[in-house]
Formats: structure tokens, sequence, C-alpha cells
């Protein structure tokens, strides 16, 4: 008996594949951006900053696969899913990209100057975005819903890690304008670790509707 | 690139009526070629001037070249049952003859001098392997053709084609006959074809050549009005009336 689709099968495995290698690129981008602000390390921050380009390629890339597959394929049921939701999650892989892009800035400008106060909070919130992004690609790809709904529900610690911050740099800022400058500067980074949280929990409800074909209520 | 079929300025008159008004185009080598357009548009004149059916046909006058590997297949000295064996053609609905699967596939072969059995039980098996036919019918190789499903029977039309190992393939709208999983089956074996065989598709069914092909060619009124990638053709046609066609704004 002949299998029908086998090359559009292949297609969407590629789709597939691309998305989680983009995935693991991007992961590893967040991951030296907050190391180079944290070990103060300005090569490696730059290094960060040019990796962009790569990123936002493979951006251009699967988005033009998935047009060319829409195009040609007339992808009906999970297929459609699968290709609609990687339209999506390529973007919010991408936003993820240029948030490290974003951190990896700052470490270059607060090169050789002394921190206002040791790193303690921003760390711990990298680890809990990247795990959160660590995990929404895992559930993709596995297809674990369960997963999934973990990484939507850890979002709000991250959030309220970013409140506190705020709070706190605030403090800083009040007590000594002479710190404002840098403080603002940590509270971007805080807030950028906060976005990459935000664009896992839209990966997992992606892969939500990618499993289900049901929308997840939005907070 | 190294083309197999070039068509240079093309022209056919079916008496005073021109139905190929200039066609120039290229088939590039173990490529998928689809034709699309609407109704009377020139697409099955076009694909039948490659094995010249057309001369088969009364009040017929053409114009031009169509060259098969650099040669004029419209040159005075050709032979043409030689060219039919190169270019081998599907139509629309499978026209199995009245006879077993077996003999059906070995009748181009014993046409051409094969009467070795064993050599014909080889070409019958590799061509129907080949058409993947072969685990459906290989014991019933002896029983009527006539019994197979009509996709059965469309692909048992392929291996017929393919014992007398043909260059080229046309499928003059191969699946417009056919159930959906059979027309899935046959676009797979196109894909399959491909590495070894160069294939023309006329396809009234957009999707089907936006599926099956690497290059789409649009006719209109005789006239070829584009011709690209098949990626580009259905994702940015530069040609305005392509882009009405195959979004089903035409007219």
């Amino acid at each position: 008996m002949i299998s029908t689709r086998q090359s559009y099968d292949q297609d969407l495995a590629t789709l597939r594949e691309d998305l989680l290698h983009m995935g693991v690129v991007v992961t590893n981008a967040i991951d030296k951006a907050v190391e180079s602000l944290a070990k103060r390390n300005v090569s490696l921050a730059k290094q960060i900053m040019d990796g962009d380009d790569v990123i936002d390629d493979m951006q251009v890339d699967i988005e033009d696969k998935c047009m060319v597959l829409i195009a040609r394929q007339q992808p009906m049921a999970r297929d459609l899913r699968i290709i609609g939701t990687g339209l999506k999650i390529t973007t919010d892989l991408e936003r993820v990209g240029d948030h490290a892009f974003d951190i990896a800035k700052i470490a270059v400008d607060l090169n050789g100057k002394e921190l206002i106060k040791p790193l303690v909070d921003i760390p711990r919130m990298a680890k809990m975005s990247q795990t959160m992004l660590k995990d929404a690609l895992e559930a993709y790809i596995n297809l674990d819903i369960v997963l999934a709904e973990q990484v939507c529900a850890a979002d709000d610690e991250v959030d309220q890690l970013n409140q506190q911050l705020f709070r706190e740099l605030l403090t800083y800022m009040m007590e000594d304008h002479r710190t404002i400058s840098q403080a603002t500067q940590l509270i971007l980074v805080a807030r950028s670790l906060e976005r990459v949280a935000d664009h896992a929990t839209n990966i997992a409800e992606w892969v939500i509707y990618l499993v289900t074909g049901q929308r997840m209520r939005k907070k | 690139m190294d083309y197999k079929i070039q068509a240079n300025k093309l022209r056919l008159y079916y008496g005073e009526t021109q139905a190929l008004k200039d066609v120039t185009l290229n088939v590039g080598k173990n490529s998928v070629l689809a034709l699309i357009g609407p109704s009377g548009c020139g697409k099955s004149t076009f694909v039948k001037t490659i094995n010249r059916m057309n001369d088969l046909i009364d009040n017929v006058r053409i114009e031009g070249e169509v060259l098969l590997e650099g040669e004029n297949i419209y040159h005075p000295e050709t032979d043409v049952v030689a060219l039919r064996k190169r270019v081998g053609m599907v139509f629309q609905r499978p026209n199995p003859f009245p006879m077993s699967i077996y003999d059906n596939i070995a009748y181009g072969p014993r046409i051409h001098g094969i009467n070795n059995k064993a050599e014909l039980d080889a070409i019958v098996e590799k061509s129907l392997v080949g058409s993947a036919l072969w685990t459906e019918v290989k014991d019933r190789l002896r029983t009527s053709a006539m019994g197979l499903s009509g996709g059965q029977q469309q692909r048992l039309c392929i291996a017929r084609l393919l014992a007398v190992e043909p260059e080229v393939l046309l499928m003059d709208e191969p699946c417009s006959a056919l159930d959906p999983i059979s027309t899935m089956k046959i676009e797979e074996l196109i894909t399959e074809l491909k590495p070894s065989y160069t294939i023309v598709v006329v396809t009234h069914n957009m999707q089907q050549a936006a599926r099956v092909s690497d290059y789409t060619a649009f006719f209109l009124n005789g006239e070829l009005v584009e011709y690209d990638n098949t990626d580009a053709i259905f994702t940015r046609p530069q040609d305005k009336r392509t882009e009405d066609y195959i979004t089903g704004r035409f007219g």
C-alpha cells in the first residue's frame, strides 16, 4: 500500500526541527546575555549582539516555509495548527532574541562601572524565565500539555519578582539620585526577562492549542 | 540548467483557430512541470505537442519547434513511434486493455520484441513496483485489469508506461476521475518518479499543481501568461491574470 503525502509530512517535520533549532539558539542567547551581565563579560555580550541577525534570519526562513506550505499543501486540521502555531512561535522566539540583544547591550553599557548592588534577583529571574522557555520548547517537542500548563502557571512568579525588583530599585533611586542611570537599566533588564517569561507562556499556550485545538483563556 | 524539453515560439492552429500563441518554455530534467489554466486555454494542446499526439487530429498546423534533448521532434525525419516510446502519456480516464494485469504491462515490451518470460516477469515486477502497485496486485497478476479500482487502474497505466522505459511522462489530468485518496497516491507517486523521469502534468486542480510540481505554467487563451517555480507562482505571481486565476477571482 502506497502511503500518501510523504513529502508533505517531511516538510512539516522539517518545520518542527527548524523551530526547535531556533528555540535552542534563542535560549542560549538569553543564557549568555545574562551571564555577560553578571560576569561583566563585554566580549560575550558583543557576541550575543552580533548573533541577533542569525536569529532574525531563522525567523524569516521559518515564515517563508510556512507561507509556502499553506500555499502549496492546503493544510487542514492539525496540520493547519502546526503551521499556524509555527508562525506564532517563531515570532515569540525572535522577540526573545531581541531581549537577549537588549540585555547584552546593557551589559556593554555598564562595562567598567561599579554595580550599585550585587545581582541576586536578576539572575534568579533569568533562571526562572529560561526554565519556562526550555519547558515550553520541551512541551512543544513532546506535545506535552501538562508541562505547557505548568509553564503558564509559572508566569505569575516571574511577574511578582519583577515587581519586587522594580520597587527595590525605585528605593535605591529615591535614596541616591546617582544610581538612577544604572537602576533604570537594571529595571529594563528585569523587564526584558519578564517579557521572556511572557513569550514562553505564549509558546506554551500555542502548544495547548496545537494539541487540543482549544484556545487558552488570556489572563 | 539541463533542459529535457524546450518549446520555442510554438504556434498551433486547429484550422483557422490559433490554439497556442508563441509558447516558449523550457522543462528541466527530473523536474515536475504543472500546466494550469481554464478550459480551452491550450494546456492540453501544449502537452500533446510533446509527443506529437496532435498529429492524429486533422487540420492541425504547427509552427515553431519542440526540442527533446536538443533535437527538434517536428523534424520531418523524426520516428514518431520511437518518440512516443520516449515520451509516454497517461490520460484522464484510466484506459487499461481488456486483458490481465500482467499482459497489460508486458504488451509494450512484447511489441518492442521482448518475448523471454523471465525478462518479461522482471519488467512487469519492476514496473508495478515503480508505480507503487506491486504489493496490491502481485498475487493476482493473471486476473483482468478491469477488476481493479479506478486509482489502481491509473497506476497500472503508469506501470504500462514505465515498462517501455520512457524518459518523459506526460499526464493529462491523471486524477480527475479518481477519489481523493487515489489522487493523493498518484501525487505521491509523481514525487517518487521524479528522480528518474521528467514529468509534465496538466491539471484543472490548482491545488494539485501546487502540491506536486516544481514549476508551474499558467496558460490563458493559448498564451503562456506566466511560468515560474511553483513556490513563486503560488505565493507571489507577477501577472495579475495569474493572481486572479489562482485566487479564484477569474472572469
